[in-house]
């Protein structure tokens, strides 16, 4: 029998960023003892890293906006694949969570006349984002943590975990582990919201932090549920390229929304040389007019820099492959020149732009008002991710719920800058009450021993065996995922990642660590490979058989979008024999008052 | 470009530990938090060390190079000289867990004993305020913190004195100015300001001020107004003496 304690709560809460602690207080405000678990400190999660700001229609900047624009961008934005009731549900309810969050502490920048000022980008018709310089992630969490602490929830910091029990086809807890001293830990709990973020730790080139190894996907999976749309990961185009240490690094699209300029090594705008149809009537024709209207001319179109991530990314990795690139491998981001523009430019991109001038002063010794940045594409966001019922948020396990960047549906095929913070709140907050309601509905569960044995045993395997280091295999599991799962893809290479994906699941099951339990970042590296090799087979799968290019999924050898595929997404699940199993299953039809609004706004 | 460097790191627990020295090639643009993560995936798999972001936005590895304290991952090589071995330790204020690794749960808790925000009724039926720019642009420069707490690893009333019991150190002073200057918020944490969070052992040294990564003035801009609020409160009639004496 293994040593372990026990924690008893309605909900348990697993993961400690913006949807995370949203939900937690939710569930607290229903009642319900809420646990909430997380892998950092609290107040570190990754959500503080998001810079440009949330989005939602408020037309505190033009009043011409509202939820059904909003409905739409984020729609068109997606490729029509995503989840159409999330989407609403998700426009709709953006401006509440924002002014809830106004009246829990949150400082956003102002208009001149005292709102909440909004921000433009990329594929938001209108300037829709509230922020807070380029740290609003950070006043998200710092809000939310605030306000939540003393609302009574139960903080399991530096806790991981390594497996959800079940009872019955119901979730009935989570097993893991302190980080400090290695204990083991049993949450029992009626209601689960998973809202543990990203995978873009199964890349070599990402913004994310070493949180963001897909635990929640692969918990869910583990216990069963159904995981969707894995093929669409973003890779947000503008990371730092250099130095390579720093590689991977975010570069806010609001360099972009400030007016920053994207150019190749011979001085040319070529982000003006190809603009979507689906776009064009909304792009500006000339670097005039784009520059209008990052000033706020509202009859000005946007510069052809703030189309969508997908889009963007993909020039230039074709300016970079063509021979057109910067000094390091990526494209020249330029927001210094807006001197020619305005006298107090220096002044007015440090006010804007804090961070960016920090990080690139500090880590890449550039001053960004005076020189141009170098940047490139890196792995930002994954759109797909457990599926979830729209309005509960609730998986297909009964019990478990799922919440912000680890659910999939209201990105589709691509998530717009700025969506990503709203739907932390908007879904965070009705997983929690879903959740809350659900274990107020249902009876008390049971834990069972032999599940806990069995997660206790698989979790000390790494000290006992003889094979690799951890570090070994995570190292080629990324170059063989940046390589052959990237962001330009390929039949023959994605089979070969199948395939070799197969060899690193033998080589992962036999890496060793030192015997250490205690702040043992080896061991937590041995373990967490396995959520890494599950979401990458999940998505080099889910790649290979969408032959066509849509969104964040692009095809070299499909390179159009395909409309049989527009109608269909894919789903993984875990087979009895505990192989991967893929299936194809129809989108449901968007109901027709929400088509008319696509329709008209596609004509506006 | 590769070039050799020594790491001097800090190994050890609570018990006790040493300096063991890990030489390590280094690679131009990289940080301290990279040369850690080196010796880690190559030479000490162990290695205890905290970090998110790897960007200066969430705080989380903060530690002592060459006894500066610093974030890791904001410390360039190229600043530093590499002729010598490059120390590194945990920082020096809250008790070690392991390695670089220490314990700083006294800050959750000690951010729990402050009164939270209490935002006055809202200014329109819709639930929203209006609020200038101009009026929040102070409470901004606190809400920067990143919690890295390298000001409360300097600051000598912490650090040497050890009033962990008796004062909250220049972080909490920042996070009390936020909320007092908040022009929301309707809470009164004077009293508790003068009494449980022991503003009065501050003697304006300022040396939270100089390694704050955000580059928030702490003393000039939180903690100086608050004590200024403390006096006008309690000590009126000193007030031109204790002005005096700090002079302001
Ligand atoms: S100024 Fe005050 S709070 Fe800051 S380090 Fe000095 S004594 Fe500590
Ligand atoms: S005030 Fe500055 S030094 Fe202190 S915790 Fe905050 S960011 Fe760190
Ligand atoms: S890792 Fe986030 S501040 Fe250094």
């Amino acid at each position: 029998m293994s040593d372990y304690q026990t924690h008893e709560h309605d909900v348990l809460v697993i993961g400690a960023g913006g949807a995370g602690l949203r939900a937690a207080i939710e569930a607290a405000k229903d009642g319900q003892s809420v646990g909430l678990v997380c892998k950092s400190l609290l107040g570190k999660a990754h959500t503080v890293m998001a810079e440009g700001g949330m989005a939602a229609a408020m037309a505190n900047v033009d009043d011409r906006d509202g939820w059904e624009t909003h409905f739409a961008d984020t729609m068109r934005g997606g490729q029509y694949v995503n989840n159409w009731r999330m989407a609403e549900l998700h426009a709709q309810e953006a401006p509440a969570r924002v002014r809830e969050l106004e009246a829990w502490g949150a400082v956003f920048d102002r208009t001149k006349d005292g709102r909440i000022l909004q921000r433009n980008f990329g594929g938001h018709r209108y300037p829709r984002l509230a922020h807070v310089g380029d740290r609003t992630g950070l006043e998200m969490i710092r809000t939310l943590q605030d306000h939540g602490i003393p609302q009574g929830i139960d903080v399991y910091m530096e806790h991981t975990v390594v497996d959800l029990l079940k009872d019955g086809d119901r979730v009935s807890g989570a097993f893991g582990y302190d980080r400090e001293k290695g204990r083991f830990r049993v949450f029992k709990a009626k209601a689960i919201v998973l809202a543990t973020g990203g995978i873009g730790r199964a890349y070599k080139v990402t913004s994310n932090s070493w949180e963001y190894t897909g635990d929640g996907h692969a918990l869910a999976y583990d216990a069963g549920a159904e995981l969707t749309d894995m093929a669409y990961v973003q890779f947000h185009p503008t990371g730092m390229v250099w130095p390579p240490s720093v590689a991977g690094i975010l570069v806010t699209e609001g360099v972009r929304g400030e007016g920053g300029i994207l150019k190749n090594n011979e001085g040319r705008r070529f982000m003006f040389d190809d603009v979507p149809d689906l776009y064009k009537h909304q792009t500006a024709s000339d670097p005039e007019e784009g520059w209008r209207y990052v000033t706020g001319d509202k009859s000005a179109c946007r510069p052809p820099e703030l189309l969508t991530r997908d889009h963007v990314a993909r020039c230039i990795v074709r300016e970079v492959k063509e021979g057109r690139g910067s000094p390091h491998g990526g494209v020249f981001l330029d927001i210094a020149w807006i001197r020619e523009k305005l006298s107090d430019s220096e002044a007015h991109i440090k006010k804007k732009l804090p961070s960016m001038y920090h990080q690139f002063k500090e880590l890449a010794g550039i001053d960004i008002t005076k020189e141009p940045m170098e940047v490139g594409p890196t792995v930002h966001y994954v759109m797909g991710g457990i599926f979830v019922d729209g309005d509960s948020q609730m998986s297909t396990v009964p019990g478990l719920f799922a919440a912000g960047e680890c659910a999939a549906g209201l990105h589709g095929a691509n998530r717009l800058g700025g969506n990503s913070l709203s739907d932390l709140v908007v879904f965070g907050k009705r997983a929690g009450e879903y959740a809350a309601k659900y274990a107020r509905e249902n009876g008390d569960v049971r834990v069972d021993e032999a599940e806990v044995e069995a997660a206790a045993a698989a979790a000390l395997a790494p000290f006992d065996r003889d094979g690799e280091s951890p570090y070994a295999v995570q190292g080629d599991l990324k170059e063989m995922m940046q390589e052959l799962v990237g962001i330009v893809r390929r039949q023959d290479e994605l089979e070969q990642a199948v395939e070799r994906l197969q060899e690193l699941k033998v080589r992962a099951a036999k890496t060793k660590c030192d015997v250490n339990r205690e702040y043992n970042p080896g061991w937590h590296t041995a373990l967490d490979l396995k959520n890494l090799l599950v979401v990458s087979e999940a998505i080099a799968r889910s790649a290979e058989v969408r032959k066509e290019s849509r969104g964040g999924h692009f095809r070299d050898d499909y390179p159009a979008k395909d409309e049989k595929f527009g109608k269909v997404r894919h789903v993984i699940t875990k087979g009895a024999d505990g192989s991967m199993q893929l299936e194809e299953r129809a989108l449901p039809a968007i109901p027709e008052p929400l088509k008319k609004i696509i329709e008209e706004n596609q004509k506006a | 470009m590769t070039t050799k460097a020594t790491f001097r790191i800090w190994r050890g627990t609570k018990e006790g530990g040493e300096f063991q020295d890990f030489p390590t090639e280094v690679t131009e643009g990289m940080v301290v938090l990279d040369a850690v993560h080196k010796v880690q995936a190559e030479q000490a798999g162990d290695l205890a060390c905290r970090w998110n972001c790897k960007a200066g936005k969430c705080g989380s590895c903060s530690a002592e190079v060459n006894g500066m304290p610093k974030l890791m991952c904001m410390t360039r090589l190229s600043d530093l000289d590499l002729s010598k071995p490059v120390t590194i330790e945990p920082v020096q204020t809250f008790p070690v867990i392991r390695d670089l690794v220490t314990d700083v749960s006294w800050n959750y808790e000690v951010k729990k004993r402050i009164k939270p925000f209490k935002p006055r009724k809202p200014d329109f039926e819709d639930g929203t305020w209006r609020m200038h720019q101009e009026d929040v642009d102070r409470v901004q420069e606190y809400r920067k913190c990143i919690e890295c707490y390298l000001c409360q690893d300097v600051c000598h009333v912490l650090r040497d004195h050890k009033k962990h019991d008796e004062f909250i150190g220049p972080r909490f002073f920042t996070y009390v100015a936020a909320l007092e200057m908040h022009p929301l918020d309707t809470e009164d944490r004077v009293e508790e300001l003068r009494e449980a969070n022991g503003i009065g052992y501050c003697n304006i040294t300022k040396c939270c001020t100089v390694v704050c990564p955000e580059h928030i003035k702490i003393t000039d801009n939180a903690i100086i107004p608050l004590k200024e609020r403390v006096v006008d409160r309690f000590f009126d009639p000193v007030k031109i003496l204790f002005r005096k004496l700090f002079g302001k």
